[in-house]
């Protein structure tokens, strides 16, 4: 039944999210929102509870096994990713790569700034 | 009664999702204990066996991709509760989320910026399509939330489904190689550009590493996705006004 209750209340944030979006004509996704209205009210809420716990490791815990329909909804575009496989390619490797380089250093820039005005302050 | 001859059985099969449904399960499960008994080597990650496998079985039947989706859909659907689901782990680092609030905004958007402007930009330079490089948009995001974006901004879901989890195994596979090259030692840091890059498969290796780094990168994962979904088709109508 806990569990029930936890799958419940996450359909009842993305019904929220998705009828917000479409009212408000916001460019995210529903669940997208939906998501950050439950993370606001848990915040302040102060605690989740067992059940929400519970239903949200269940579906995360095989979140891979979700995005598999569509991705056997590649057999749509074949002939898409043959004649365009460099390009495509090119850009995975190359902006994966970029993106993991810049974050690291604005990350790590960011905290040595924080560290240095926190030994100034002190 | 006609007699239940193999053919018959098959007609009818093929046009019920129950068909649909378990062979989406039972190649996710066989996909899933290879991936475990090759110690987790990223190369066999189970999305890539299952679609592989699927897509054999699919074109050796003759079977169309709309009669697979008939069953596909149940689990599709949980797509959006997983999608919401990811604010309680996200709830979780609140301690961590206090402490370095303010790098992690700055870091997050830069990445999230340079992610989705460099692979449409790169793509456009060698020639692709336009709903190509609206498809490998939102690649460093999170499943169900790239294909959101994906449809928003006029690519196609489908296709960005398979690219978003190419981009998972690149990063898992060349991200340890690459912070070890950098010389990074904080695993925050290293967590957190896992996670804007390389989503969910990312987090999983992550998690190998150490379970600070995991933490992080879940947590980079989710607000990433969230930040990707609201920067993203604003950046590229930028783009598409200068482009």
């Amino acid at each position: 039944m806990s569990f029930l209750n936890g799958v419940t209340l996450l359909l009842i944030y993305q019904l929220a999210g998705e009828i917000s979006v479409m009212l408000l004509r916001i460019p995210v996704p529903g669940p997208v929102l939906g998501m950050i209205m439950l993370f606001l009210t848990l915040m302040l809420r102060g605690r989740s509870s067992e059940s929400l716990d519970g239903a949200s490791s269940a579906l995360l815990s095989h979140l891979s096994l979700l995005f598999v329909p569509a991705g056997v909804g590649m057999m749509v575009h074949f002939d898409r990713i043959v004649t365009e496989w460099l390009p495509i390619g090119v850009a995975l490797v190359l902006s994966t790569v970029i993106t993991m380089v810049v974050t690291a250093l604005v990350m790590s820039g960011g905290n040595r700034l924080l560290s240095y005005r926190a030994k100034k302050d002190a | 009664m006609p007699e239940p001859d193999l053919p018959t059985i098959w007609v009818y099969l093929s046009a019920s999702p129950l068909l649909g449904l378990t062979i989406t399960l039972v190649a996710y499960s066989l996909a899933y204990r290879l991936y475990l008994y090759s110690n987790s080597h990223p190369l066999l990650n189970p999305v890539v066996t299952a679609v592989g496998v699927l897509i054999v079985f699919l074109l050796a039947t003759g079977t169309p991709y709309e009669a697979y989706f008939e069953g596909g859909q149940f689990i599709h659907f949980l797509l959006g509760p997983a999608t919401v689901a990811l604010a309680i782990p996200l709830y979780k680092q609140g301690a961590n989320l206090k402490k370095l609030w303010l790098p992690l905004s700055v870091a997050l958007i830069t990445g999230v910026t340079v992610g989705g402007l460099s692979s449409v930009l790169i793509a456009r330079l060698l020639g692709a399509s336009v709903q190509t490089q609206m498809s490998l948009a939102p690649k460093s995001v999170t499943a169900p939330v790239a294909m959101g974006i994906s449809e928003k901004i006029g690519g196609l879901p489908s296709l960005t489904a398979v690219l978003v989890v190419v981009t998972g195994i690149i990063g898992a596979v060349l991200g340890t190689k690459l912070f070890a090259l950098m010389r990074l030692r904080d695993d925050a840091v290293k967590g957190i550009a896992m996670g804007v890059a390389a989503h969910g498969i990312g987090t999983a290796r992550a998690f190998q590493v150490s379970s600070q780094m995991g933490a992080f990168s879940g947590l980079a994962m989710a607000l990433s996705a969230f930040l990707t979904a609201v920067i993203l088709p604003w950046l590229l109508d930028l783009i598409g006004l200068f482009g």
